[in-house]
């Protein structure tokens, strides 16, 4: 099933005027506003027709779209702009796909997690957590996971910058 | 009498433990001896890849995806390289597409070898890790013959591979096939069909089918729980649809589907099936040159990609976003073993804390995939 | 050099030095503990399995810190681990002697440049005796750098003062 033909399912439901279809090389990407995720992704996993009962990944990326700001050790800093989770979802019993692409502000990067839906987000949303300070509000456990607890800012995002020491040990080369 | 009070005891076990697989921590929480929750901690081999992807060329990125399973190297490779070639739209000769499968289930042997070699020390058998070493051996002489590297091997580039097969590789390659082939039953009589060994593995840890899906489990965890999925077969990558296999599934003849034995025993026929597999890529492998299509210069278009293929572990999913430049914009590992390793705690309750060991050996995870 | 100075061949006495006779007791049973952290850790278990067979040096694997002799940081070392590496090396009894395995352990390897949650060199948290370079190295280098290590061990001494 493609992207449009999802969509016209999900018309039913939702009002799609709030999604929107990125066209893109591997595959179309539907593009939904955070508001709605949680019920899209109950519909989707739920609807007989549809049955993405697999999210086979979530990741998290910073788009970078914001104003970049010099500062005076000559790195940088980027304010405004948005972060982005991705979900790919799939269904075992369909053998289709569907691409998720949610848009987060920058400071605020605050989304509904889907871990009710799919358990196999927990530790995905987890690392979304970790390496972008995203917030995925009703997580049941959400700290870090991949760095350690007392580590500071969020290593993936394009302007971090890394730490010089961590508990006594010297970071950089 | 007034009742006694009871607490539940903490067990730390790990990062440094012999049966952990590597680094992993796993906290366990006990009532006695029985097992009341596992709480995986992990993090402790986070070797910052998807920063580094950002950092470096797209052909720069080979060599770390190396780096992340390194029990399965070639398969790392072969899931980018077929990505960012998907992301080009590159048409890849024959010959290569030939050749990389025969590594893919060389490495698949391989990696499944050591699977059931340590899952065999996790639960006292020591001999048969030395058997599937042994083994193993002879596939790393075969790759060292290639490609120079015994472990980390760079082979498969963007449209192409780094080298051609050497001349007696054909001949090695099969000579080794008809020796494994006896030694996969000596390794049946050896392990699979002990008593001891069953009676620590068949129904422990038992996996319902509908919850390994939920949690997103794939590759020999989901097979072993008798759900009939396989990449290879059900969303065929590469050339795999021209070749006939069988995809093994948990059957149940000893405990019960989605146990440890079972899964175990998925891994075990895979390996035949992989044997099948290489048979037939060397029938009928192609003549022609394996680095004509390899690009001056990587520069994909703006885009973005979700590709998967099905690595020993499971299902290896790459989500690569380009800005055009020269450099990855964004790398995602959908690493198997990281959500793989998610199910411990449901298949851990209410068993004793030796069938943590056992459970934990079954899943096959990998650290440095899990971490990245 | 040798253990066998002087022997006298019927009533079973040898006389040798006490420092040769330590020493040599103790480069030749080295009971490693068994501990790996990445990619290297696969090539130390192929060497102490049945092709390379690291026994025929004495080296025997112990899961225990305190049964140890030798640790072979076998891989990348991260900060998160790196402390807990420390707590194990801290809790060998000495003599003890570190084997650092491939170029992650020894300055961060290929990591080295933005590995952000990576420690660049084992050497900046417990001493090393021996570096074994690679990535990873090969079995046999890791057994060359156990001779290297039994050739330092054999030229310590227990009375003299060490410089």
């Amino acid at each position: 099933m493609t992207t449009t033909e999802i969509l016209e399912i999900l018309k039913e439901k939702f009002s799609v005027e709030q999604f929107e279809i990125q066209s893109n090389i591997g595959g179309e990407i539907l593009i939904v506003p955070s508001n709605v995720l949680l019920d899209l992704c109950f519909f989707l996993r739920d609807d007989e027709r549809l049955a993405f009962d697999s999210l086979m990944n979530l990741s998290g990326v910073d788009l970078a779209d914001g104003e970049k700001k010099k500062l005076e050790d000559g790195s940088f800093e980027i304010v405004g702009g948005h972060l982005a989770t991705y979900y790919h979802l799939h269904s075992f019993k369909h053998n289709h796909k569907l691409t998720l692409k949610v848009l987060l502000p920058r400071e605020n990067p605050v989304v509904p997690s889907v871990e009710r839906v799919w358990r196999s987000a927990d530790w995905h949303e987890r690392e979304a957590y970790d390496l972008f300070g995203i917030v995925f509000e009703g997580h049941h456990n959400l700290k870090r996971i991949l760095l350690p607890d007392d580590w500071d800012g969020y290593p993936l995002r394009k302007d971090y910058k890394v730490q010089e020491f961590y508990q006594g040990m010297k970071v950089p080369y | 009498m007034a009742e006694l009070k009871t607490d539940h005891l903490v067990l730390n076990m790990g990062p440094q433990h012999p049966s952990t697989h590597g680094v992993l921590r796993l906290e366990v929480v006990l009532d006695g001896e029985v097992v009341i929750d596992v709480i995986p901690h992990i993090g402790y081999l986070h070797r910052c890849f998807e920063k580094h992807c950002e950092a470096m060329t797209y052909p720069m990125v080979i060599p770390y995806t190396d780096r992340m399973d390194y029990l399965a190297s070639m398969y790392m490779n072969f899931g980018y390289v077929e990505a960012v070639e998907k992301l080009m739209n590159i048409e890849i000769p024959e010959r290569v597409k030939y050749i990389r499968v025969i590594m893919g289930e060389l490495q698949r042997i391989a990696s499944h070898l050591v699977a059931i070699g340590t899952f065999g020390i996790d639960i006292g058998a020591f001999t048969p890790f030395l058997y599937c070493f042994r083994d193993r051996e002879r596939i790393l002489d075969l790759f060292e013959m290639t490609c120079g590297a015994r472990l980390l091997y760079n082979y498969m580039w963007i449209g192409g591979l780094s080298h051609d097969l050497p001349p007696m590789f054909i001949p090695e390659l099969k000579s080794f096939l008809k020796d494994f082939r006896k030694n996969i039953k000596e390794l049946n009589d050896l392990l699979s069909y002990n008593k001891i060994f069953i009676e620590r593995t068949a129904n422990i840890g038992i996996l319902p089918a509908d919850t390994a899906i939920n949690y997103g489990c794939t590759g020999p965890v989901l097979r072993g729980s008798g759900v009939n999925w396989d990449l290879r077969k059900n969303d065929p990558y590469s050339i795999y649809d021209r070749f006939d296999f069988e995809v093994c599934v948990g059957k149940g003849e000893i405990g019960t589907v989605g146990d440890c034995w079972n899964r175990y025993m998925v891994r075990v026929r895979e390996m035949e099936q992989s044997c099948l597999i290489i048979e037939q890529a060397i029938e009928q492998l192609p003549e022609g040159d394996v680095t004509s299509a390899i690009p001056k210069r990587v520069k994909p278009p703006v885009g973005e990609i979700y590709f998967r293929v099905e690595s020993p572990k499971g299902e290896l999913g790459y989500h690569i976003i380009s800005d055009g430049t020269v450099n990855p914009f964004r790398v995602k590992v959908r690493a198997p073993s990281f959500v793989n390793l998610q199910i411990l705690p449901v298949i851990s309750k209410g068993y004793l804390v030796a069938d943590i060991i056992a459970n934990l050996g079954s899943l096959d995870i990998v650290l440095g995939e899990i971490d990245r | 050099m040798g253990i066998l100075d002087k022997e006298f061949t019927e009533s079973n006495i040898i006389i040798t030095k006490f420092d040769d006779l330590m020493n040599w007791a103790r480069l030749s049973s080295l009971w490693q503990m068994t501990f790996g952290l990445a990619c290297c850790a696969i090539e130390m278990m192929a060497t102490s399995a049945s092709h390379y067979d690291f026994d025929r040096f004495g080296v025997i694997p112990r899961p225990s810190p305190r049964q140890a002799d030798i640790i072979i940081i076998s891989g990348t070392v991260t900060l998160k681990m790196a402390l807990r590496i420390k707590r194990l090396y801290e809790q060998m009894p000495e003599p003890k002697y570190v084997i650092s395995m491939g170029s992650c352990a020894t300055c961060g390897g290929p990591y080295w440049n933005h590995g952000y949650h990576v420690l660049k060199g084992i050497d900046r948290v417990i001493p090393v005796d021996v570096y074994v370079p690679g990535c990873p190295p090969r079995p046999e280098a890791l057994l060359e750098g156990l001779l290297k290590l039994q050739e330092k061990i054999r030229n310590e001494s227990h009375v003299k003062k060490q410089v």
